[in-house]
């Protein structure tokens, strides 16, 4: 096996013809703004930022490995565990990746009560993001508004998945069991409430000549450079480029749906601030519409030996207790292929690559998320300004470092 | 999405008989048809593999063929078959609202490839992990280290010889 060996890590890679008086700083990895354990060293001239590179690695922990060693429906809390604050969409992506591999077609009502999940884990994501984003800035009380409302959210799951934060309520074939019987009263009880608190929000933030000026002008970014640095969500969109997999390549039914994709051509903090701020009010439109036209019908797909039986069938039906047995004990077998499932999750496009050998373990699981390619364009947004800059461009691009090591 | 049938075509001919009007695969052809190793079209998703010689330039022609952005970039290890490792390139366009898949196949015994960050800057990172987790050089890579583990981490953890449990 041929190692190259890397240069050492604790040295900052120096400029060609850095001047002496440069500084390196190490910013993190226990640095309250940077979202986690991200490590960032940053090459200063005086408060001038030169260089910037993030050390990552910290929360490594092997997920996609763990994969390997699990049966098909043993990964779905797996993936929760990546971006943990956006629980759903990543067992959505999941589960569709694995019913893209097995031809599987799933009730509409399943996946109706999917982008209704889905868009609530996004204001969940969302929320999350406005108010430590507004605390790094200085804007405190924003922070416990916006988990006020989080807490609903939270509160919302745990009704339907028995779970806060570590949901895994999307199977492969569907969803684990039927929403309890006021699930709809409260969501409709929710989003009713939320467009007065994002207002609450708003008057709190866009009006506030400090939060305006940290953010005004800071962290630009081109749609060229977006779109080169692999930058995707709210950034790219930010940044004048138009795109949303929900609309452009719907998945799950979003074809079904009217919101809008808001865009903003400044490409800087502001701007990502603005359009995640109209994206909040679009999720609620969303699952306006999907409670009104929520289809009658079953949860999960008609495939006894994939989907787990109900409770009822196992105890009266022979069969079902046997498929029960072998889906827990044999895993179900998938049909070799490989295949890659886009969706839009809060933070932008997450992605899985699922490669099956015809077994009952895939054989391979790789993520993609957003996160980790926008890291990339950090530099770019950093370089030649400030370092107190660096907390402001950290909160507006939104990091989990969850989902970079995964 | 929609219920219009999704054949497969299972290879070359299959797809260039099939899809011959597809944007990626008229570019590679009138580039290169000699690059073109194997092409796959399954489950809505088409799979070009290319020679591990022309991966840049592939990249770069389908670039110029209106697939704008660089998705994601991973490896399989197919231990112990030969050759061992595939690269998989998901490739995003934009304007055809679409992937594709670039698919290379590389040996054990020298496991290299040229570096695509010079196509996509993007590529960067996801190499750093190919390069740390399963030991692919990416030749012309600016800045080669390991970007998850300790840079004194003994071998590769996704390659399938790696075991998922206990040390080494």
């Amino acid at each position: 096996m041929t190692e190259v060996a890397g240069t050492p890590i604790l040295e900052a890679p120096t400029a060609e013809g850095a001047k002496d008086q440069h500084m390196v700083l190490n910013m993190g990895p226990q640095h309250p703004a940077t979202h986690g354990v991200l490590r960032l060293v940053v090459e200063i001239d005086g408060e001038i930022i030169v260089r910037l590179y993030p050390e990552i690695g910290y929360l490594h922990t092997g997920i996609e490995k763990t994969c390997e060693a699990k049966f098909y429906q043993q990964v779905v809390p797996l993936t929760d565990r990546v971006n943990y604050l956006d629980p759903l969409s990543n067992n959505l992506c999941y589960c569709l990746a694995v019913e893209k591999l097995l031809g599987l077609e799933i009730p509409e009502k399943a996946q109706w009560l999917r982008v209704v999940l889905a868009e609530l884990s996004r204001l969940n994501s969302h929320l999350i993001w406005l108010g430590t984003h507004a605390m790094d800035i200085g804007a405190l009380t924003v922070f416990l508004y916006t988990f006020r409302e989080r807490e609903d959210i939270l509160r919302i799951f745990e009704a339907v998945a028995g779970q806060r934060m570590m949901t895994s309520y999307f199977r492969i074939g569907g969803l684990s069991m039927e929403p309890p019987l006021d699930f709809f009263d409260r969501v409709r009880a929710f989003i009713h409430s939320l467009p007065e608190k994002i207002d609450e929000y708003s008057n709190l933030l866009t009006g506030n000549p400090i939060f305006r000026n940290r953010l005004k002008g800071v962290g630009y970014l081109s749609p060229e450079d977006a779109i080169a640095l692999g930058v995707t969500g709210p950034p790219l969109r930010a940044s004048g480029v138009d795109f949303d997999l929900r609309r452009d390549m719907p998945y799950s039914g979003y074809e079904k749906f009217q919101f809008k994709v808001p865009i903003a051509t400044e490409g800087d903090c502001w701007a990502r601030y603005l359009v995640r701020l109209i994206e909040m009010r679009e999720s609620i439109k969303i699952i306006q519409q999907a409670l009104d036209g929520m289809p009658e019908g079953p949860v999960k797909a008609d495939a006894p030996k994939i989907v787990l039986p109900d409770r009822e069938k196992m105890k009266t039906q022979m069969e079902a207790l046997i498929h029960h047995f072998k889906i827990v004990t044999e895993g179900f077998n998938v049909p070799a292929g490989e295949v890659y499932q886009g969706v839009e999750a809060g933070h932008g496009q997450t992605g899985y690559y699922v490669v099956s050998d015809g077994t009952a373990k895939p054989y391979r699981v790789h993520m993609r998320y957003p996160s980790f390619a926008t890291l990339q364009a950090l530099e770019t947004m950093c370089k030649g300004r400030m370092l107190a800059d660096v907390v402001a461009v950290i909160g507006s691009i939104d990091i989990v470092l969850g989902e970079i090591d995964r | 999405m929609g219920n219009e049938p999704m054949k497969t075509l299972p290879d070359k001919a299959a797809v260039l008989e099939g899809l011959p009007e597809h944007p990626a695969v008229k570019a590679i052809l009138a580039w290169n048809a000699e690059a073109l190793v194997d092409a796959r079209f399954d489950r809505g998703e088409l799979t070009l593999t290319v020679t591990p010689e022309t991966i840049r330039a592939a990249a770069a022609v389908v670039q110029a063929a209106g697939y704008n952005f660089f998705e994601d970039m991973t490896a399989v290890d197919w231990f112990p078959s030969a050759p061992r490792f595939q690269l998989s390139y998901h490739i995003l366009s934009h304007s055809f609202k679409e992937h594709i898949r670039l698919r290379v196949l590389v040996d054990e015994a020298n496991p290299a490839i040229d570096s695509i960050t010079l196509v996509w800057p993007s590529a960067n990172y996801y190499e750093r992990e190919v390069f740390d987790l399963f030991g692919i050089r990416f030749e012309g890579h600016p800045n080669l280290r390991r970007i998850m583990l300790p840079d004194e981490w003994e071998g590769h953890p996704l390659r399938k010889d790696y075991p998922v449990e206990g040390y080494r």
